[in-house]
């Protein structure tokens, strides 16, 4: 079963949709049991992450995905989902994040150029870092595929756990990896055939149930 | 680099796909959720949904249909249209819009749009705009360029902007249905005083006209038409081509 967190941010509707396109059911759900049996698990989300992070905690998937992700389940977090990944995040302040990733979030207006329009909106090309395994949900792609990213914050720092980058006026992290843990930047439910492809790939990982 | 976006425009009454020239002679064109469909199969990068009849006739969307569309396309859809409040927000948003586009509703009420940043994230608030010429200025017209507000165009979309809006849409009501190309002066006069997306609209004859506002204007974000597109004049492809050949930036 693919469970996709409801801690109430962000619009499911789409993400739901997609997996059913996909022929896969997921399940929408804020109930821990149901999380803890999950086989797959998906951290969407928009708005800021500080909200984000404080919803998660006090609704107990917190816990839930910290302890899915020792068992080895795959986890993929979409954009502030997989902001949420990380260490921590400088967004409105300091927050701490679930720390399954390395790195931590930043305002991109700290690395592009300033004529250049915040949020980066719009669909881009993805690159895979050279000499570096493909990452398994991008097994089907090919470079420069384009996918559609919203957002004013990214990954930074996050070292080997780099998947993929786009181009934006300098080199931004668009997806990451460790280990059963994944995360894009941007939204595979909003990235037409490509996006598809991407969840296609993260359903076919082999989950624990 | 980011591509530049063309995003087909579903103007929507009674269900049904319509396109006026100047706003004021509608006619029938399609069915919106076989459009959308075609749309986003033919490498549209992005929809806009807008209830042309809902702030002059108070009349709200037809959810079925949007969620009919939403649950077919997986490219972002943007919703507009009758939108006054946080709770109509919450309607569309619900049957799968990611973006939602206010115009008069932010008129009435500016409050609606640091609202609805606030809640949903600046990037789900469109700062939709009509504007026409004048005395040498640009006003913001309501209710299908029926009614001038006398706003300044360009004072409203920088406060519109500070109020979170995470882009905003210009349609020229000089240009718009004429088919002779995107105005091109007002759109720079724009896109000068705003960090945010900018969406041109109105006035797009042929593919021409989208090459012309991408050399003029690199930063510009997006072209939005529907009529040209709707009636089979523009292939979106072939658009594209001719953009990419022309040094433009697009997904193919």
């Amino acid at each position: 079963m693919i469970a996709i967190i409801d801690y109430g941010v962000g619009n499911l509707f789409s993400l739901k949709s997609s997996l059913k396109a996909i022929g896969e059911d997921a399940v929408v759900t804020r109930d821990e049991s149901v999380l803890d049996r999950a086989g797959h698990i998906i951290l969407p989300g928009v708005g800021a992450f500080g909200d984000a992070v404080e919803k998660l905690r006090g609704t107990g998937m917190f816990q839930v995905v910290l302890s899915q992700a020792a068992k080895g389940t795959p986890i993929l977090g979409i954009c502030l989902g997989m902001q949420l990944l990380f260490d921590r995040s400088f967004e409105y302040g300091e927050h701490n994040g679930l720390a399954l990733v390395q790195g931590e979030v930043r305002d991109i207006r700290t690395v592009i150029p300033k004529e250049l329009a915040v949020p980066h909106m719009g669909w881009n090309g993805l690159h895979f870092p050279a000499g570096k395994p493909r990452s398994p949900i991008f097994a089907d792609l090919e470079e420069g595929e384009h996918v559609y990213f919203v957002h004013s914050f990214a990954g930074f720092d996050c070292n080997e756990h780099c998947t993929a980058t786009t181009e934006y006026g300098a080199e931004l992290t668009a997806a990451v990896q460790n280990g059963n843990v994944y995360g894009t930047q941007f939204h595979p439910e909003k990235s037409g055939e490509t996006g598809l492809k991407i969840l296609k790939a993260f359903c076919r990982l082999e989950g624990n149930t | 680099m980011v591509t530049k976006r063309i995003i087909p425009c579903l103007d929507i009454k009674d269900g049904r796909v319509v396109k006026g020239v100047n706003f004021l002679n509608l006619q029938d064109v399609s069915n919106p959720v076989k459009l959308a469909d075609y749309y986003s199969r033919s490498g549209a990068d992005e929809l806009v949904f807008y209830d042309i009849t809902a702030s002059f006739e108070g009349r709200k969307l037809f959810t079925d249909i949007l969620t009919a569309v939403a649950s077919t396309i997986f490219i972002p859809l943007t919703v507009g249209g009758g939108i006054n409040s946080v709770a109509d927000f919450e309607r569309v948003l619900a049957c799968g819009a990611d973006k939602v586009s206010v115009n008069s509703g932010a008129i009435k009420n500016p409050e609606l749009i640091g609202q609805a940043a606030k809640r949903y994230g600046d990037q789900c608030v469109v700062l939709s705009v009509d504007a026409k010429r004048v005395d040498g200025k640009y006003h913001v017209f309501l209710n299908g360029g029926r009614v001038d507000t006398g706003l300044d165009a360009l004072e409203w979309i920088r406060q519109g902007v500070d109020r979170g809006a995470g882009e905003v849409v210009v349609n020229s009501i000089d240009t718009d249905g004429v088919k002779q190309g995107f105005d091109i002066e007002m759109l720079r006069d724009v896109s000068e005083i705003v960090h945010v997306p900018v969406i041109a609209s109105g006035g797009a004859g042929g593919v021409q006209d989208f090459v012309e506002l991408f050399q003029k204007i690199p930063e510009m974000s997006a072209g939005l038409a529907a009529s040209i597109f709707h009636f089979g004049e523009v292939a979106i492809p072939d658009l594209k081509q001719v953009l990419r050949e022309n040094g433009v930036c697009v997904r193919l």
